[in-house]
C-alpha cells in the first residue's frame, strides 16, 4: 500500500498580491485565454510534490553562454552583458542546484522563433536560448547580448521593452515560475501592458539592477543583476 | 517573510527554441520532452493527448503543457538513477505548435494511486501567450470510476465541473491506449484550474 503523500509544512502559498490576474484587458490575448472562474483550492499534498528530476549532466558546457552556444562563424552583434543573480525563497534561503532556463530576442529585437515575422535581421551567431543550474548559494550566471525592443501589435505601435524570459522550477512542483526580466530606466515599461499587469509595488521586482562589477574581466561586458524569489518552505510553517 | 515572490509574466509566443527546441526542430538540446516512458517502463502504456481551446473555441497553437505524475506503482521518481533504471521519467513537456491539428501529446504509463484515498491522476501546468500566471489542472481517468468517486479533490467539485478533469479512453488500431484530455480556458465547459 503506498504511503500518503508527504506534506510540505510551510510551503508558502501563491501570493496573488504579487502576481498578475488572469484577465488583464490591456493585454488583449488574456481576454480569450485567461480562466474566468475562481481557482479551486487544492489540498497541500500536491504542493509537496517535488520538481522534476534532472542533473548537471543535462546541461551543456556552453549552455550558460549565449554569446558562444550558437556561434557559427563569429561573435553575435550587440552589447555583451552578464546577467547574474540569486534564486531565493521567501525566507531568504538560497534555492541551490535548481534549473534556470532563459530565452530572448537578439540585439535587433528579432527572435529565432519561426513565428516571429518582425522585419529585423536574424543573427547567424545567436540563438538566444540558455540555461544553467544555481550553485550552493543559489547563484546563476549568463553571458548574453542585450535584447532589442520589438513591435507586437497589441495596440497601435506597441513595442515590448527589452526583456529576457526566465523559466524556473525551484524545489517543488508548485514553486514553478515563468517570468521576464526587464532593464532599469527603460521608457517602454510605462507603456507595456504585460509589465503593467503585475500589481504596482510588485512589478518593480522584475527590473534588473545595473551592476558594473559582475565579476568578469573589466571592459568586457556590462552587468545586470536580477534576483528571483520563489515559493518555498517558509519561515512560518502552516498548521498541520 | 523577508522577501516577496517575483511576479509571474507570460511565457509569450516564442518559447519554443528555448524550452521545447527539439520538438520544434531547433538546433538545441531539449531537457524535457513528450516521452516520459521508454518501452521497458512497467505499467500500462498510453498516449495522453488533446488540444487547448480559447474562449472562442479556437485551438491554441502556442501553448506549452507540462505534466508530472507517479509511475504505475504510484511512486514519484526521486533521482536520475531511478529514472534511468526504470525507463520512466515522471515529467514531460510538449508544445501545441507542431502537430497538424495542434495536439499536445505525451507517451507515458498510466499512473498508480500515489496515496491512500487518491484516484490515479496526472498534474498539469498550462501556459501560453495570454496567460500571465501559469494554470494548474489535473487529469483523471474514466476507467477509475470507483476511485474517482472517493477522491477528495474531485468530490469537492460541483458535479457538472468534474467531467472537465476526466480523460476519455480510446483504443487505437495497433493497440496503444489513447487518453484524450482537452483543456478549455473559458466557456461553459471551462476546465477546472486549481489554486495550488
Amino acid at each position: 500500500m503506498p504511503a500518503p503523500s508527504p506534506l510540505a509544512p510551510g510551503l508558502t502559498p501563491r501570493d496573488w498580491a504579487s502576481h498578475p490576474p488572469y484577465l488583464s484587458p490591456g493585454y488583449k490575448s488574456t481576454t480569450k485565454r485567461g480562466p474566468t472562474r475562481p481557482l479551486v483550492p487544492l489540498a497541500r499534498a500536491l504542493a509537496a510534490r517535488r520538481a522534476p528530476v534532472y542533473g548537471h549532466e543535462d546541461i551543456g558546457a556552453l549552455d550558460h553562454d549565449l554569446t558562444r552556444n550558437a556561434a557559427k562563424n563569429g561573435e553575435p552583434l550587440g552589447e555583451r552583458i552578464w546577467v547574474t543573480g540569486r534564486v531565493l525563497d521567501e525566507g531568504g534561503r538560497p534555492v541551490a542546484n535548481t534549473l534556470v532556463e532563459v530565452w530572448q530576442a537578439n540585439a535587433a529585437g528579432r527572435y529565432v522563433h519561426k513565428a516571429d515575422q518582425h522585419h529585423a535581421p536574424l543573427d547567424p551567431n545567436f540563438l538566444g536560448a540558455g540555461r544553467c543550474l544555481t550553485d550552493a548559494e543559489g547563484r546563476y550566471r549568463f553571458l548574453t547580448i542585450k535584447p532589442g525592443a520589438y513591435p507586437w501589435g497589441n495596440h497601435p505601435n506597441a513595442w515590448r521593452p527589452n526583456h529576457i524570459h526566465f523559466s524556473l522550477f525551484g524545489e517543488y512542483f508548485a514553486s514553478r515560475l515563468v517570468t521576464q526580466m526587464y532593464f532599469p530606466g527603460d521608457p517602454l515599461l510605462a507603456h507595456d501592458p504585460i509589465y503593467q499587469s503585475a500589481p504596482a509595488g510588485a512589478r518593480e521586482r522584475l527590473i534588473s539592477r545595473l551592476k558594473l562589477d559582475s565579476g568578469g574581466e573589466p571592459g568586457f561586458a556590462l552587468g545586470f543583476e536580477f534576483d528571483l524569489v520563489l515559493r518555498g518552505a517558509g519561515a512560518t510553517p502552516m498548521e498541520a | 517573510m523577508a522577501l516577496k515572490q517575483t511576479p509571474s509574466q507570460t511565457v509569450g509566443p516564442y518559447f519554443a527554441y528555448g524550452l521545447t527546441p527539439e520538438q520544434y526542430g531547433y538546433d538545441f538540446r531539449s531537457l524535457f520532452g513528450p516521452v516520459l516512458a521508454e518501452p521497458q517502463a512497467p505499467g500500462e502504456h498510453m498516449r495522453l493527448t488533446g488540444r487547448v481551446f480559447d474562449g472562442d473555441g479556437v485551438p491554441v497553437n502556442d501553448a506549452m503543457i507540462e505534466i508530472l505524475q507517479a509511475d504505475a506503482q504510484g511512486r514519484f521518481i526521486a533521482s536520475r538513477a531511478e529514472a534511468a533504471a526504470s525507463g520512466f521519467r515522471g515529467f514531460g513537456r510538449c508544445g501545441t505548435g507542431t502537430h497538424a491539428a495542434l495536439h499536445y501529446w505525451f507517451d507515458t504509463v498510466k499512473p498508480g494511486a500515489a496515496a491512500v484515498g487518491e484516484a490515479p491522476h496526472i498534474d498539469v501546468i498550462v501556459t501560453m501567450r495570454g496567460i500571465l500566471s501559469h494554470a494548474f489542472t489535473r487529469v483523471y481517468f474514466e476507467d477509475e470510476a470507483e476511485a474517482n468517486a472517493r477522491d477528495p479533490v474531485l468530490a469537492a467539485l460541483p458535479a457538472e465541473r468534474r467531467a472537465t478533469l476526466i480523460a476519455r479512453r480510446a483504443a487505437q488500431p495497433g493497440g496503444v491506449v489513447i487518453c484524450r484530455f482537452d483543456i478549455r480556458m473559458q466557456g461553459p465547459k471551462e476546465t477546472v484550474f486549481f489554486d495550488l
